[in-house]
């Protein structure tokens, strides 16, 4: 006869489960809170960045308002209002609409921040506009219920007449009907609120006013910034882009709404993808402390896995136990994690904003986009990080022979086994093989594939480092017992070692990793901004500028030992890329290093053609060279102009170009400087200059100047830094936590399970506290080589971050810099941890009874 | 297959540890059903090792072994698990109670493996446990139990399937002597009572004499045992 087959017992797997969960509460919620930080951290960064993008689409689309397409000038100088009745009698133009497009401020005087922030101010035709973009029309308080579609108010005729979105009308404190002050290229003026743009994004500041106004009060006479088109019926959207495309300026751009989409969504892609890539690390150290967890509750109940082994549940039943435990654990986990994270991105979104401090949509706090698909995205990759880290337990424990492993009733590691090292030797070269890899669409995948797969080899080859780390400790005996039984145990049982440190070693080997390149690029700006901002005191204003006789003027105050005049401007190379800044100031074309941090060769320009110098981010996102030639959009014309050299710029992520003054005045006619830096004379402070300067200006400008000590510069700018990376410090504050809290789950569970060896110890004559002395020089031993291994892994990892990641994302290198102090207090922290989390953990196992610790069988 | 065909059927089994030390070899032994068999011998000859091959949770190097007519080298892994669950027993020194299970439980799993309801299951348990002197014990977990108490359990979970087979490894290795003779006689009187055949692997003369038959392991194989 032949025993019938049968379904798993679902009795006997809740039995068993429930029985362990009741009994260890603690290591399985270890276990399923590491995984639900992990889901969390990856589901509130995913939420938050969707906001955000989903606020700077919608600010898109308010700005740009449901035009079919659009003309953009590639600088703020504007292109030649000629260009207009051009595209608007051009084939398939049904009608198009003039926009003059400035910043602008509310109120008089320079900015108080020095970001400046403020709002879009876009000078329109109001009868031109109602056929192609209705939406930029306001809707007056007296006549709000006829809405904006095709109706065009009186009041837009109105010359001093604003309509202002709900945004900028709660930022300016007024009401309709009120009057506000706006200030724009240099000048101030009062209008009366006439109206509000119901359809603009919540968090979008835009006012509008007539065009004429906008080109006569602001100086921009004979100049657009934009042109708005409608298609007409049936025309090819292809065709008309061909036939505007011949009658565009070198310095006027097509964009559709795809291009700007792209724009947007280039301009903070990398932040973006490494934010995420940073989330689904943490959730990879989640699935180690599942792994380890796992791994101690499986070696545990290695007799009564037996046990059910024997008396009948197959191989599958107990493959199915493990597996289903880790799944339960990885989804409550989830779950948990899911909410967790949108606590976090609600949290985020009001007290950060939509950037995480990353500088990008400053000033904006975007509303929660929730969508089911990035939910159940992030709790199948919870639940996957559990299933990964139960496999190799759950397919242990199934492997093992039963009748040998109900007899183990103690510990079973065979010193002499030699622990293997080819798989970790294996995963770490392929994560170094990866390394090499170039980016894909301008992320660095295969960099992020290379971290990972170097902390899978650095875990896994942790049996043999452990045993080849502590192989020199164990000479000839010593004097002090318990230091060698705890060497002899660790040594003996590298496996169990690994298994704790496992978690430790992933989050410390992370944690340093970022600490390394958070450090080298700190070290790195700080260096940059020395080179970039030597001088003693920065003045600048936001509009208008300084003309050559006041710069003279100026130049030659009292006090004033040396000072360098420049323009920045942002200059359009591309629709679907983030505009560059063109830096404007004096540069020696044979020594451009006086002036710019240079990297690497520089190349001098032949005769007769424009120098220009390529930031680091702007040479690697266009791809460019040293030595090359490229077209520059400037001054209604194209200017081919060449690639004299590299410098290094952590300010501008999307390009900067240093252009000399000399050049660009040339090439554009434009001879206004915006800022200025001073080196002041000896013993001239930098509110005597200040107040010298201010009383050289004319007064109009006099007001908008604002001054700034480059020592409160440099420390802004390092503030901003710091701000930007506070996300990133708080992931590796969590990562270390939950790896501590793995150590100490795992401390506690191998000193419970040796509670028969503590038994016997005490039988022989070893004395209590030298059970807890043995224990502690274990943990510490085992703290001081998880610090070994993790700085080492990390270190490693470190160079692909700081070689591989941030040039592929962020187009920038650096230095490394070794934050040691940092690298101390870790090892002091790591070590005293372990030595403490063994006590403890001691403490309990050693509550009970020696005699009946040994002769317990379970 | 007729009533008076072998439980368990040994033929020419051969078994050597690594190393290639040969424990037994041409081991033969019929169990007729209902039969209680005392298997002795020194420490190390390899009686833990036979009941390991006689559940099929280890492989011999020659030889046979059947259960009901069923040999379980024709049969994988699954298939001995299953054969083992629906047919044979254990009771061992080492009692192996889960802790974490209640008495009522720890009696059923064979039962809840079988995929018998749970309620069902902790029902025959709970009746068994009665019967073994264990009333109102049926929610107490193992850690609450004295050792003979604790082997009653472990009887009971061998019982409780009502399996053709029950192996017992040292059986009364873990208790006093009183405790022992108890265990035995309850052992006896229930392993007769559900009508099983038994091997039961023993040191002790005591226990033994229990038996029906009392066999000796040799390196030869199975020979009859005699006092002293």
């Amino acid at each position: 006869m032949t025993a019938e087959r049968r379904p798993l017992s679902r009795t006997a797997l809740a039995w068993m489960m429930v029985g362990e969960w009741r009994a260890h509460p603690g290591r399985v919620a270890t276990a399923a809170l590491a995984i639900a930080i992990g889901v969390a951290l990856g589901f509130a960064v995913h939420l938050i960045n969707g906001s955000a993008q989903n606020e700077l689409a919608q600010a898109v689309r308010t700005v740009n308002a449901d035009a079919d397409l659009q003309v953009h000038s590639s600088t703020p100088l504007g292109f030649d209002e000629g260009l207009y009745p051009s595209l608007a009698r051009a084939p398939g133009i049904a009608a198009a609409s003039p926009v003059v497009e400035l910043r602008a401020r509310f109120g008089v005087g320079p900015s108080q921040s020095l970001e400046g922030g403020g709002l879009t101010l876009l000078g329109i035709d109001p009868l031109r506009a109602a056929a192609v973009t209705p939406t930029l029309l306001g809707r007056g308080a007296v006549r709000a219920a006829e809405g904006a579609g095709g109706f065009v108010p009186e009041s837009v005729f109105d010359p001093r007449a604003i309509a202002l979105s709900p945004a900028a009308l709660a930022a300016s404190g007024r009401k309709v009907g009120e009057t506000v002050t706006l200030t724009a290229a240099g000048r101030t003026v009062t209008f009366g609120v006439a109206g509000v743009l119901s359809q603009a994004s919540s968090e979008q500041q835009i006012a509008v006013i007539d065009i004429a106004t906008a080109q006569w009060l602001f100086g921009s006479l004979g100049r657009l910034q934009r042109i708005d088109l409608k298609f007409a019926p049936g025309a090819d959207p292809q065709a008309v882009q061909a036939a505007l495309r011949a009658r565009l300026p070198a310095d006027a751009q097509i964009v559709t709404a795809q291009s700007e989409a792209r724009r947007g969504d280039n301009l903070t892609k990398a932040y973006r993808v490494n934010l995420e890539m940073l989330a689904l690390m943490a959730l990879l150290t989640g699935g180690f402390l599942v792994y380890s967890a796992q791994s101690l509750s499986v070696a545990r109940r290695r007799p009564q896995f037996a046990l059910l082994r024997v008396l009948g549940l197959e191989r599958r039943g107990l493959l199915a136990q493990v597996f289903v435990e880790g799944a339960l654990v990885g989804g409550v986990g989830a779950v948990l994690g899911l909410a967790l994270g949108l606590g976090v991105a609600v949290g985020t979104l009001k007290f950060l904003g939509g950037d995480l401090g990353g500088g990008y949509f400053r000033g904006t706090t975007p509303d929660l986009v929730i969508t089911p698909l990035p939910a159940l995205i992030f709790f199948v990759l919870g639940l996957a990080a559990a299933l990964i880290g139960s496999l190799l337990p759950a397919m242990e424990a199934a492997r093992a022979q039963p009748g040998i492993a109900l007899k183990d009733i103690g510990d079973r590691n065979d010193p002499d086994a030699r622990p293997a090292a080819w798989w970790g030797v294996g995963l770490l070269a392929a994560g170094t093989l990866a390394a090499f890899l170039p980016a894909i669409g301008g992320l660095p995948l295969f960099g992020y594939l290379s971290i990972g797969l170097m902390l899978a080899g650095g875990v896994a080859a942790m049996p043999w480092l452990a045993r080849v780390l502590l192989s020199p400790l164990r000479g000839p005996a010593r004097r002090v017992l318990v230091l060698d039984l705890a060497i002899q145990r660790l040594w003996g049982a590298p496996a169990q070692a690994a298994v704790a440190l496992c978690g430790i070693v992933a989050s410390t080997s992370l944690m340093v990793a970022m600490a390394v390149m958070v450090a080298s690029l700190r070290g790195s700006v700080d260096d940059w901004l020395n080179d970039i901002l030597p001088s003693d005191l920065l003045f600048r204003v936001e509009s208008g500028g300084f003309d050559p006789a006041l710069r003279a003027k100026l130049a030659a105050a009292p006090g004033v030992d040396a000072v360098l005049f420049q323009k920045t401007l942002p200059v359009r190379l591309s629709p679907d890329m983030p505009p560059l800044i063109l830096l404007v100031r004096p540069v020696d074309r044979d020594q451009p290093a006086d002036k710019l941090p240079m990297i690497g060769a520089v190349a001098q320009a032949p005769a007769g053609v424009t120098p220009v110098w390529l930031s680091e981010p702007a040479a690697r996102l266009y791809g460019r060279k040293v030595g090359e030639r490229m077209i520059l959009p400037l001054g209604g014309g194209s200017s081919q102009v060449f690639i004299g050299g590299i410098w290094r710029d952590y300010a501008r992520q999307a390009g900067a170009i240093a252009m000399d003054g000399a050049d660009y005045t040339r090439l554009t006619g434009d001879d206004l400087r915006t800022e200025a830096s001073l080196d002041l004379a000896p013993g001239v402070t930098p509110a005597q200059a200040t107040r010298t300067l201010r009383a050289l200006l004319p007064a109009p400008l006099a007001a908008q100047v604002q001054f700034f000590e480059t020592r409160q510069m440099r420390a802004l700018a390092l503030r901003l830094f710091d701000s930007s990376f506070a996300l990133t410090y708080a992931l590796e504050a969590i990562a270390i936590v939950v790896g501590l809290a793995g150590v100490a789950a795992t401390f506690s569970a191998q000193t419970l399970a040796r509670t028969k060896e503590f038994g016997m110890l005490r039988h022989v004559g070893v004395l209590r506290r030298q059970v807890m002395a043995m224990l502690a020089a274990e943990g510490a031993l085992l703290g001081a080589v998880g610090v070994i291994a993790g700085l080492g892994l990390g270190l490693a990892m470190s160079q692909v971050l700081i070689h591989v990641v941030n040039p592929q994302s962020f187009h920038w290198t650096m230095e490394t810099r070794l934050p040691l102090g940092l690298f101390a207090s870790l090892a002091v922290a790591l070590v005293a941890a372990g030595a403490g989390t063994a006590v403890l953990a001691g403490r309990r196992a050693l509550s009970g009874d020696a005699v009946r610790a040994v002769r317990e069988d379970w | 297959m007729s009533a008076s065909s072998p439980v368990l059927s040994l033929t020419a089994l051969r078994k050597s540890v690594p190393g290639g030390r040969v424990l037994f070899e041409g081991l033969d032994l019929q169990v007729a059903p209902g039969e209680i068999v005392a298997v002795m011998g020194e420490s190390g000859v390899g009686k833990s090792t036979l009941l390991n091959l006689i559940a099929g949770l280890d492989q011999a190097d020659g030889g046979q072994v059947a259960i009901d007519g069923t040999a379980l080298q024709s049969l994988d892994d699954d298939g001995r698990t299953r054969l083992r669950r629906d047919r044979i027993g254990f009771v061992f020194q080492a009692f192996h109670l889960l802790p974490h299970l209640t008495l009522a439980q720890n009696v059923a799993l064979p039962l809840v493996l079988q995929s018998v309801e749970a309620g069902e299951a902790t029902r025959r348990a709970t009746a068994l446990l009665d019967a073994i002197g264990l009333t109102r014990r049926a929610n107490d977990r193992p850690a609450q139990l004295s050792g003979g108490e604790l082997q009653r359990v472990a009887l009971a979970r061998a019982l409780v399937h009502r399996p053709a087979l029950v192996l017992a490894d040292e059986p009364t290795g873990n208790l006093d002597p009183e405790t022992a003779a108890r265990i035995l006689d309850l052992f006896v009187a229930q392993v007769r009572g559900f009508g099983a055949a038994a091997i039961l692997v023993t040191h002790s003369e005591r226990a033994a004499a229990v038996a029906d038959r009392s066999l000796t392991l040799t390196r030869e194989g199975l020979v009859a045992h005699h006092d002293g």
